[in-house]
């Protein structure tokens, strides 16, 4: 990988991150009786995309909001404005990853729109979110933040409401710790802007859609397993390469499988609610590879995980991957919708490279150091920052945010009794020996058991 | 380093911190209040439903069939939830939540025992015990494998190295 390219600035990217800052900080005010200053974010907002098909609605929803007049559309097109300006940053970035690695990326799939669905929930949601953008973040109360509650709950049970009742089920509950507004010494400007504009997005009918375009048959090769999760829900994805059976080129694909749960199961517990469906990730803790025969797969490289289409295939260990299979993959563009730098999570083979330990643990290659993010390492697995700082090998994830390139590691090689040893984020994903683990599975099926038997007893009545 | 306003992936929230729940299945910190279920010793099917609002520091503690708690004032259900609050949420963030001034080397529970306590909320009963509910309803839910790309947003939390 040429790090030295992941270091030179990107042309337009400052200009367009100044541009959502400055709306950022409209969001902290609310958008009810606007002073000055956020006008002037309004204006920074609208001028940023007044060159696209998006400008004359931005315009008019700017201006609405100013004078505080803005209804529901309004929020709408500020928020779909901000995601534009963040698209285009996902884009440059995206390009300036692909020349650093050297890999050939597809070409953006067309938007295909879902079914429209459960259009009264969606609107509800536009309501609460719409309130949101009123009072601000200085502005909310307990009282605002919990109506939400009543909207996630009614859309948590539909797996086609699942994106936007999770995001907001996340960003209600970050709310909710943090009232009053009014006292917070310090907000998460950029994330809460994030999480608002992305759920107003998908409120609209149809923007959730992941239609499945294809099939994928041949060979499956697991390089490892990221694990994402809030208080509520938890979600493993699973990156690899994918070896058609038809001789067509490798490509990187995703698994995933994500499960709501009560906020008192955590750490290596959650592995358990995910294992029985997904069959993979018990192939990742074994080492091997799987064979899919006819899964659904989206334009995007998700596979759509279904155990009846796969089977456990020859050992296949993940460093071979990274250092034969990977560097020939290419991959698949971000779908229309979902572009933003926070999707940026690009499989990475890392060698030869020196650490540095000072303020921040960096690995320095050809020169030109990146973050290593060991923040992203799951505590529900054997992977420590302490093993990612005296490795000699890193299968990684590159991603962004705030302005600089990091590696999220997935798996690395170090010595362990004088033997090269691959410790992996994801080795407890299909069940572990390991005492800590074992302990925190324990744990996690105990605090099940107690909840059913409360439910139980309870809900009967 | 990166910095908090400017960051996509702020981590906001700490995860829970593991706990037995066979005493208190569920507390939370919600509504203004630091509220939960406590199980009774006696009876298997009862359960207090308890509660400390923030600031005010008003109690509350029935049983889930609206009858109000002999123990009086702090009694042990509500000591026993503030314990449990204390494990999961750690006592930092449950003091700030009430809005609770702990010195070192007290507890929350020792302060709140130095407060009188105002008159009890018994509003708060049936809005905490439908909290618990809405709760218990996060197990029937079931898994998916369909893109979940929104989960970006929320990375694991762990102290940086």
């Amino acid at each position: 990988m040429r790090a030295d390219l992941l270091a030179d600035p990107v042309d337009g990217l400052d200009e367009a991150l100044a541009a959502v800052a400055a709306f950022d900080g409209v969001l902290a005010g609310g958008l009810l009786r606007p002073q000055a200053a956020h006008v002037a974010g309004l204006s920074a907002l609208a001028d940023a995309v007044a060159g696209s098909p998006l400008a004359a609605r931005v315009a008019e929803a700017a201006a609405k909001s100013a004078a505080g007049a803005a209804g529901e559309e309004h929020f709408l097109a500020l928020a779909a404005a901000r995601i534009a300006l963040l698209g285009s940053v996902h884009d440059a970035l995206t390009v300036r990853l692909d020349e650093a690695t050297g890999r050939v990326r597809a070409d953006a799939p067309v938007l295909a729109p879902a079914e429209p669905h459960a259009a009264n929930l969606l609107a509800a949601a536009r309501a609460w979110l719409s309130d949101l953008a009123r009072a601000g973040w200085q502005g909310i109360d307990h009282d605002l933040v919990s109506g939400a509650a009543q909207v996630v709950s009614a859309m948590l049970p539909d797996l086609g409401l699942r994106r936007l009742a999770v995001l907001l089920d996340g960003f209600a509950a970050e709310l909710g710790a943090s009232c009053p507004g009014a006292a917070l010494e310090r907000i998460p400007l950029r994330r809460w802007a994030d999480l608002w504009s992305r759920a107003m997005l998908l409120t609209q009918p149809g923007a959730a859609g992941f239609p499945a375009s294809g099939t994928a048959t041949g060979r499956l090769l697991p390089l490892g397993v990221e694990l994402n999760e809030h208080a509520t829900a938890v979600h493993a994805q699973v990156h690899a390469v994918f070896e058609p059976a038809d001789g067509s080129g490798a490509r990187l694909v995703r698994a995933g499988a994500a499960v709501p749960k009560p906020d008192t199961v955590v750490g290596a517990g959650v592995w358990q609610l995910l294992r029985p469906h997904l069959s993979l990730l018990g192939a990742v803790s074994e080492g091997r590879a799987m064979e899919l025969t006819g899964m659904p797969i989206t334009a995007e490289g998700d596979l759509v995980w279904n155990d009846g289409h796969a089977r456990l295939g020859e050992p296949a260990e993940p460093f071979a991957t990274a250092r034969v299979a990977l560097p020939v993959a290419s991959a698949a563009a971000t779908a229309p919708l979902d572009r933003h730098p926070v999707r940026i999570a690009e499989p990475v083979f890392l060698e030869g490279y020196t650490i540095s330990t000072g303020e921040a643990l960096t690995f320095t290659i050809a020169g030109f150091p990146i973050r290593v993010d060991t923040s992203r390492v799951p505590e529900a697995g054997p992977l420590t920052p302490e093993a990612v700082a005296a490795s000699s090998a890193c299968i990684g994830l590159v991603r962004w945010d705030d302005g600089e390139f990091t590696v999220q590691p997935l798996a690395v090689e170090t010595m362990v009794k004088k033997k090269v040893t691959a410790i992996h984020a994801g080795a407890w994903a299909g069940g572990t020996a390991d005492k800590q683990g074992v302990k925190a599975e324990k744990a996690a099926t105990e605090a099940v058991a107690v909840l059913r038997e409360r439910a139980g007893r309870l809900l009967r009545k | 380093m990166p910095a908090w306003e400017t960051t996509s992936a702020a981590r906001v929230l700490e995860p829970a911190r593991p706990r037995k729940l066979a005493k208190v299945p569920f507390v939370e910190l919600a509504d203004g209040r630091v509220q939960g279920v406590v199980s009774s010793g006696s009876d298997i099917a009862r359960v207090y439903v308890s509660s400390v609002a923030a600031g005010s520091f008003a109690v509350s503690c029935s049983t889930n069939n609206n009858r109000p708690c002999g123990g009086g004032g702090h009694c042990k259900h509500i000591s026993g939830m503030i314990q449990e609050a204390v494990l999961q949420y750690g006592q930092e963030r449950v003091a700030r939540y009430l809005r609770l001034e702990v010195p070192s080397g007290s507890s929350v529970m020792q302060e709140l025992y130095k407060v009188r306590t105002p008159a009890s909320d018994r509003a708060a009963a049936a809005s905490v015990f439908s909290r618990f509910l809405r709760h218990l309803a996060y197990l029937e839910l079931s898994a998916g494998t369909a893109p979940l790309p929104e989960m970006q947003w929320f990375p694991p939390v762990r102290a940086v190295a």
